[in-house]
């Protein structure tokens, strides 16, 4: 059976690490990270990125635009 | 191409001029004593043939931000009220000068302050010259003393606007609103189809978008905008001066007036030349720019000069500035919608400057 | 651009499911985190672009948090004063009747100091499409009361919470416009999921269709979050948000038309 794998890419410097994306996230891929960006905020980060099915829930409601999402089967 | 003659009401003539100068679009609210405005636009339904858009807003407000909306995409658009109309249309007409925005807004100006009464008045010359909302910006502001003027300023106060991209007033009052008088009217003229680049008008792949807005957080930014602005004042007070001498060439006194009172002191000049005194009259057409320059002239060859307004003395203090000390300036003026009389002028004349 | 990565293998053009539309300018947003105006301006980029209105598209853009939306979405734009973009747009859309126009303004700005022109454009059917951001509260002047702040809600102007009996109740805007003649579609949506960012974004695309079609307004209030002026975390304003705001805001079609 065709399994879905998803990816994401977080451009870190827009992030403001409102972890919206975080609770939106179905298979807990995305964590903040440890450390911060250049404006002092704890970005978003694909933490589990193994667990990513490409659904784009956390884009969708990501307010400032700082997550591409990228899916395939494998 | 003829003119052609008609007898109209001041208010009138405006709406017809504005069919014919091929304006876009009419934004107001009725108000004494200049309702005929959009009474007439509404009969003669411009939609139909030029496409001219009219429209009856819900309050002055309104009409006068429909007014910013239409500028903002480069329409000839414009609105009419009357003095306490006007006090309400002050915020969106400071925001049109912010944006630098091209527009008519006509001022069939009543006495004041407050609800005040709705017989003719001049008592809104600061309103309409100083600036009027808050912010530093100047509207160009044109006196019509005639129902021909106010048909012909129409189209003098769009190609000024556009021009300079700078807000016109056409202050007129009741009295002029209202008369009748018999007035060449200009032929139809197409509306214009130019897109200006700085319009918004929709974004092509082939230019920047563009933003219309009277906002600057930067304040190195909104001081640069500031000082465009001053520039262009001064521009506009370099070359848009205008005015009307009468019996000025051997005149001792000057009557300087504008409008309604301009008309009187026509009479008032005569009256004092049947009595021997050599009275002339300076009537500014621009209130801002105001004639300062040539008032200063005259100050060097008149005794004295007298502003008379329909109001508690507002011009003067331009009149007081432009001479600069030179002669004596005074004020003559009835107010509460009380147009003055050729003979109170003259009386105030001999009054103040050659006694008895 | 630093960024972080998941999958690189799957990081591939063809692949691509999601990325920000170029409508939306590369200006970092001028919002605190997690603000609902963010989303809901992509949502609107969104549709311009999957629509291709840039090229007819004029926005009105407000005062208050988003009165700098004019640098976030590349389209033309006019700044309108305080309340006053439904009178704005009327005059563009009857002047240019071709163009897609639509005001965006927050609860302030619609329900309160705009309540005459918002009233009016709708009773007229201005064929425009208003949207409305509801987040009970002033944001950009700092968290004070606004008409739509719950009763018992603190704000800077209501620090012991909102006592309808002085300071009056909260305004049922969107409701109001529904019952005008004039509206044509009213809706209320939310943002703050992904399951309700889609519909909102298909209520939008509704309203571009109705617009086209020349049905009248079309209004869709979008029931926000403030975080820092509700002085909680995003997530948690969220949560209160659909616990507090919806109950009295309730999401879904308040008018829709009969095709």
């Amino acid at each position: 059976m065709a399994k879905i794998k998803g990816s994401i890419v977080v451009n870190i410097e827009k992030c403001k690490g409102c972890e919206v994306c975080m609770v939106s996230c179905p298979t807990g891929t995305i964590a903040m990270a440890k450390e911060v960006n250049g404006k002092g905020y704890y970005y978003a980060f694909p933490a589990n990125p193994e667990l990513c099915i490409g659904c784009a829930n956390c884009a969708m409601v990501c307010p400032d635009g700082v997550i591409t999402v990228y899916k395939t089967k494998i | 191409m003829k003119k052609e003659l008609r007898l109209m009401k001041g208010n009138e003539a405006v709406a017809e001029a504005a069919i014919r100068a091929g304006v876009d679009g009419y934004f107001g609210y009725p108000i004494t004593p200049q309702t005929e405005i959009i009474e007439y636009l509404m009969e003669a339904n411009p939609a139909e043939t030029t496409g001219m858009i009219v429209l009856q807003a819900e309050s002055e407000i309104a009409a006068i931000n429909m007014v910013y909306g239409g500028a903002a995409c480069g329409k000839k658009v414009m609105t009419s009220s009357s003095s306490p109309g006007i006090s309400l249309k002050q915020e969106g007409i400071t925001y049109i000068a912010g944006a630098e925005l091209p527009c008519l807004i006509v001022n069939v100006v009543r006495g004041g302050p407050g609800l005040g009464t709705i017989q003719p008045a001049q008592s809104d010359y600061f309103q309409a010259t100083k600036g009027g909302g808050h912010g530093d910006y100047h509207l160009i502001v044109l006196a019509p003393a005639s129902v021909q003027e106010m048909a012909d300023f129409v189209d003098l106060s769009f190609e000024l606007a556009f021009k300079y991209r700078n807000p016109v007033m056409m202050l007129s009052d009741g009295a002029i609103g209202q008369m009748m008088e018999k007035v060449y009217l200009s032929p139809q003229k197409e509306r214009s189809k130019t897109i200006y680049d700085w319009a918004t008008t929709g974004k092509p792949a082939t230019r920047e978008r563009n933003i219309i807005t009277s906002l600057d957080l930067d304040p190195n930014g909104q001081e640069l905008f500031n000082l465009k602005l001053i520039a262009k004042y001064n521009l506009i007070r370099e070359n848009e001066v205008r005015y009307e001498e009468f019996q000025i060439e051997d005149a001792e006194y000057l009557l300087v007036a504008y409008g309604t009172s301009a008309r009187v002191c026509q009479k008032s000049v005569q009256l004092a030349r049947e009595e021997g005194i050599k009275l002339g009259l300076l009537r500014p057409i621009t209130l801002f720019p105001f004639p300062s320059k040539r008032i200063n002239e005259l100050a060097n060859r008149v005794k004295g000069m007298l502003s008379v307004e329909m109001s508690a003395g507002q011009m003067v203090e331009d009149v007081l500035l432009s001479v600069n000390g030179k002669v004596p300036v005074f004020h003559f003026g009835r107010m509460g919608g009380i147009v003055t009389t050729p003979e109170e002028v003259v009386e105030c004349l001999k009054s103040k400057f050659i006694g008895g | 651009m630093a960024v972080v990565t998941g999958i690189k293998e799957i990081i591939k053009p063809e692949n691509l499911v999601y990325k920000k539309t170029n409508i939306m300018t590369e200006n970092i947003l001028s919002y605190c985190p997690g603000c609902g105006h963010g989303t809901a301006h992509r949502i609107l980029a969104e549709i311009i672009e999957e629509e291709g209105l840039q090229s007819e598209a004029i926005g009105v853009s407000p005062v208050g948090c988003s009165v700098l939306l004019y640098n976030y979405l590349d389209i033309d734009w006019q700044e309108a004063a305080h309340g006053r973009a439904p009178a704005v747009a009327t005059a563009i859309k009857r002047l240019m009747p071709e163009k897609f126009v639509f005001t965006y303004q927050g609860d302030g700005d619609l329900a309160a100091i705009g309540t005459a022109e918002t009233i009016h454009a709708c009773n007229r059917g201005e064929n425009i499409m208003i949207i409305f951001i509801n987040n009970g509260i002033y944001g950009m002047t700092g968290g004070q009361m606004a008409p739509t702040t719950l009763p018992g809600m603190k704000s800077s102007t209501s620090p012991y919470g909102r006592d309808v009996k002085t300071m009056g109740n909260p305004l049922k805007m969107t409701d109001i416009v529904a019952t005008l003649p004039g509206s044509y579609y009213v809706t209320r949506q939310s943002v703050h999921t992904p399951a309700n960012v889609k519909k909102t974004k298909k209520a939008i695309r509704k309203a571009v269709r109705y617009q086209k079609l020349d049905k009248g307004t079309c209004l869709i209030e979008i029931v926000s979050n403030c975080p820092s002026g509700w002085k909680m975390t995003p997530v948690q304003s969220n949560k209160w948000m659909e616990e507090n705001m919806f109950p009295y805001y309730p999401l879904g079609d308040l008018k829709t038309p009969v095709e």
